[in-house]
């Protein structure tokens, strides 16, 4: 028996007009592909923003010498400590809890005394709040950093070189300004990238599962490889031409820096939407149910994009056990890679890694979706 | 007659399910004409149509389609087979012409055969006028068309058909079995499954299926024929016919027996065994005259007889009492209308239901039925005019006149993982029964429908008939005096849907108001009076007998419910091409 042509033009290219009119017709697809992503940078480029600015801090001096007075006053001059000055530690305590103030600091009564002694070591106490660990870093980091500075005018005042004994200056590269936005909009890219390969596609075999029509085809000479590939290509299209949305969206609108290729951008945006197209109609051709088959892209590929590849939450700061699980998580790929073509341009090292295990997660599940794609209902 | 379709010794099971879907069934396709594959739901005709057409693979047996293996040589089989599944196969959102475009691609039809073929089948299925309609926007009757265009497409050597009937009104169909019939004549093999028995019996080849057995294979007239003498018809009853019926049912020598309008119709245990009109009470005008045997008696027949006449849940339940004031009319709808946005759904409908009658509401699929049904129980807000149950209008007190009313709706609307018991319970407790009343209540229901040795059996896993009385069991917890049935037996096999009845038939006589939509011709004729509803208008009322009257010409009345049906929708101005179906 001569087994026919795995795929004919025709029937393929049938398929493909049929998908990509569906996908026209069907509010929920444009409104997933080109309105979400703009609604997610908007949301995670204005909303979520990790920089702090005017904390709100608490400040007890014991002393009421000239050095404290100068250095509660430093504080104040602060441009990003709004500082509030209090009379008992059960004050500061309670709009700590309250909310209303990020942090403190405490000058005990032997402040100016300690600092006039030779070794001039004085303790200066700062409590932060620590169930805002970004916040309360940023508060510490700022007190330290007015402490510095204060100490070395208060050296050049009277004449004397202050040499501290390790000298600190930070400067970020890759993001000088620190801006969270520049880090946080290439990974919100990731997210919408795997909500269109993975959500939408997860949706689209199960439905005509549903609607009795994979049955129609299946019934017809529509061959394996034809059927995936009509799934995969428009969908890939679609996630093409949202990816060119967000790009321009943050390069424009947000001015985040592109510094790579955009070539190495397609390529990599290629191999990421290849794992989640896959995912996605793994999903809907095991579940066959639209409703299963979206809780389960949540499950498994949303969620981990966004809990587990660094997107929000620092990698290096997980528990180890968790730390080995985001090596399996095929965003926490996409989004390094993301992150380094717009903020480095391009660090050969970290890129081969991406490209390398991107590849393989793609071929991964666009094979096992392949191996599952039945011409049988059974 | 050469051989389409050769099955031997075929069985099917689906994992995880102890009974065979297909149990070892040995039958021949014969090419040429029309083959029914008939069964209730459950019989295993999708299966069976299925391993036909190498959608699935047989746990056992060999089956050969137009001679090819479907697995082995599914590719060869495909190009050369049509094949229809339920709900026609179609994309909705595409227009007519965007599927018959699509499938002409994928069945590798080009150049002039395609636009010959395009042409051919537009005229034949008479879509032209809408290839620029999206095919979700069509009526049922216009899907089952375009569903069929895009399966012949291909020309194919055997066409396939799953429950093509399911959802098309008696014009429709009627229209598609001319159009199929057409087909089989000029040489092409047709597989036609259905649950309908009177579809059945226009086949000139049957597959008779029932819980994945074949029961018979062969001309319906065959087994038809093995009922001769068997099917009389009384008439020119005096008294009630229901209880005519009940009294005709108990005695021995009646096999089955159902009511048509005015009349009923009994078959047999024995041609030589005819009832004797006297001892049954008929009335002094009474005749008995012979009837033409129906596929339904011979399926019956096989099944082993349909049930007793008693309905233990009548015998147990007190009659319903109702003032004086309220018999004439127990529901009433005044002039309601309602509309979706522009489209008008219903147009000033007004009917009376009096106490102790069956009221029916046929029409074609979006003609207003069901929106019309709900608004009557309470189950949508009309737009305008009014409706009331017991005197109690439906928009001002829905919960009271809730209370008073019980509701079966399609396909039974049980909770499938809970127990028959919990079922009972919950239902009992949405309708405010607790503590002592509660218990005693459920413990006559199970008692009464016979449910007690399947209490805890989760209600998925009851046979289908056992789910009918569970379902209701539920309705009737709260001693409704109004019932409402929405496509009450749909699917059933005939034995449970006479089972149905006879319990349906014992509450009216308690009392008990029931309305019912029914897709059911034969069973339209159990009602006292008939509402037939299209374009959203109730264009006529009567009893079976008058709509029968009504709908013939040249003073023969119409012979059946269905050409009744037909005759009168198509001089109301015809089924409305233009609604979408909800």
């Amino acid at each position: 028996m001569s087994g026919p042509a795995p795929v004919s033009w025709r029937r393929l290219r049938a398929l493909c007009l049929k998908e990509s009119l569906q996908i026209v017709r069907d509010p929920s697809s444009i409104l997933i592909a080109f309105v979400l992503p703009i609604l997610l940078l908007i949301i995670f480029g204005y909303g979520i923003n990790l920089d702090a600015s005017r904390i709100r801090v608490g400040v007890l001096s014991d002393d009421r010498g000239p050095e404290a007075t100068r250095f509660v006053a430093a504080l104040g001059a602060s441009p990003v400590l709004e500082t509030h000055l209090a009379r008992a530690r059960g004050e500061l305590d309670h709009a700590l809890a309250a909310g209303d103030i990020r942090g403190y600091v405490v000058l005990q009564s032997d402040f100016g005394a300690r600092l006039a002694r030779p070794d001039a070591t004085a303790p200066v106490q700062v409590i932060t709040d620590g169930s805002e660990p970004n916040t309360a870093s940023f508060v510490a980091a700022y007190i330290q950093g007015v402490w510095s500075t204060w100490l070395a005018e208060r050296a050049a005042d009277r004449g004397r070189g202050f040499a501290p004994p390790v000298d600190v200056i930070a400067r970020s590269w890759f993001n000088p300004a620190a801006l969270s936005r520049n880090f946080i909009v290439p990974g919100s890219i990731a997210l919408i990238m795997t909500i269109i390969g993975a959500l939408l596609t997860s949706l689209v075999i199960a439905r005509e599962w549903e609607r009795g029509t994979m049955e129609a085809l299946l019934s017809t000479a529509v061959t394996r490889t034809e059927l995936l590939l009509s799934k995969v290509l428009p969908y890939y299209a679609l996630g093409m031409v949202s990816m060119l949305l967000c790009l321009t969206v943050a390069v424009w609108v947000f001015g985040v820096p592109f510094r790579g290729s955009l070539a190495l951008l397609l390529i990599y945006t290629t191999l990421f939407l290849g794992s989640a197209l896959g995912l996605g109609l793994l999903l809907s051709t095991v579940l066959r149910n639209q409703f299963n088959a979206a809780q389960a892209a949540l499950n498994a590929a949303f969620l981990p994009a966004t809990m587990l590849s660094g997107f929000v939450f620092e990698i290096a700061s997980m528990p180890a056990p968790v730390r080995a699980v985001t090596y399996l998580i095929p965003a926490r790929y996409f989004i390094s890679s993301l992150q380094t073509l717009f903020q480095a341009g391009f660090v050969g090292r970290i890129l081969l890694d991406d490209f390398l295990f991107l590849t393989a997660s793609a071929a991964f599940f666009l094979g096992l979706s392949a191996l599952r794609t039945r011409r049988r209902l059974d | 007659m050469s051989v389409a379709v050769e099955l031997t010794r075929v069985t099917h099971r689906f994992p995880g399910v102890e009974a065979p879907a297909l149990d070892d069934v040995s039958a021949s396709v014969p090419a040429g004409v029309i083959t029914g594959l008939v069964g209730p739901d459950g019989a295993g005709k999708t299966t069976l149509m299925r391993l036909m057409a190498g959608l699935l693979k047989a746990s056992a047996g060999t089956i050969r389609s137009l001679g090819l293996d479907p697995i082995g040589e599914g590719a060869q089989l495909r190009a050369r087979l049509g094949y229809m599944p339920q709900k026609f196969g179609l994309y909705e959102d595409l227009t007519v012409g965007e599927n018959l475009e699509l499938y002409a691609d994928l069945r590798d039809i080009t150049g002039e055969a395609r636009s010959a073929s395009f042409a051919r089948l537009l005229a034949f299925t008479k879509l032209r006028p809408f290839t620029s309609r999206p095919a979700g926007k069509l009526s049922g009757g216009m899907k089952q068309k375009l569903g069929l265009a895009c399966v012949l497409l291909g020309n194919p050597e055997l066409l396939l058909l799953d429950e093509p009937s399911v959802g098309v009104d008696p014009i429709s169909r009627r229209e598609l079995w001319r159009m199929v019939n057409e087909l089989a004549a000029g040489g092409m093999p047709v597989v036609w499954s259905t649950s309908y028995l009177d579809e059945a019996e226009r086949c000139p080849h049957i597959l008779l299926m029932s819980g994945g057995k074949l029961l018979y294979a062969g001309a319906p007239q065959e087994l038809t024929g093995r009922m001769s003498g068997r099917s009389v018809q009384i008439g020119s009853i005096s008294g009630n016919r229901r209880t005519l019926l009940q009294r005709a049912l108990n005695a021995a020598e009646v096999m089955d027996g159902v009511i048509q309008g005015s009349r009923i119709r009994l078959v047999l245990r024995d041609a030589a065994w005819a009832p004797d009109l006297a001892a049954l009470d008929a009335g002094p005008e009474a005749w008995l005259r012979p009837a033409e045997p129906r596929l339904e008696d011979a399926f019956i027949d096989i099944l082993g007889g349909g049930p007793g006449g008693e309905s233990e849940l009548a015998r147990l339940m007190t009659p319903v009492v109702l003032p004086e004031a309220r018999r004439a009319a127990v529901i009433e709808a005044v002039n309601l209308t309602k509309r979706f946005g522009d489209f008008v759904a219903a147009a000033g409908v007004g009917f009376r239901v009096p106490q102790g009658e069956i009221f029916g509401l046929l029409g074609p699929n979006g003609a207003g039925k069901s929106t019309t049904f709900r608004m009557v129980c309470g189950l949508l807000p009309p737009s305008g005019g009014h409706a009331s149950v017991l005197g109690i209008d439906l928009r001002t007190h829905a919960a009271a006149a809730r209370q008073r009313l019980g509701y079966m709706a399609q396909k039974f609307s049980l909770y499938g993982n809970l127990t028959v018991e919990q079922n009972l319970r919950f239902f009992a407790g949405a309708y405010g029964l607790s503590g002592a009343r509660q218990a005693a209540k459920i413990a006559e229901m199970l008692e009464t429908f016979a449910l007690t040795p399947h209490r805890a059996a989760p209600a998925d896993e009851l046979a289908l008939g056992f789910k009918q009385r569970l379902a209701l069991a539920c309705a009737l917890m709260h001693d409704p005096a109004v019932l409402f049935l929405d496509e009450p037996t749909s699917g059933v096999d005939p034995v449970t849907r006479r089972e149905f009845w006879t319990h349906i038939n014992g509450l009216v006589q308690k009392g008990v108001t029931v309305m019912v939509t029914t897709h059911f011709m034969d069973e339209a004729e159990y009602c006292d009076r008939i509402g037939l509803v299209n374009r959203g208008r109730l264009i006529a009322t009567g009893t079976p007998d008058e709509l029968k009257q009504a709908a013939g010409r040249d003073g023969h009345e119409a012979a059946t419910m269905e050409e009744a049906f037909i005759a009168l929708i198509e001089r109301s101005g015809g089924e409305d091409e233009g609604r979408a179906v909800a």
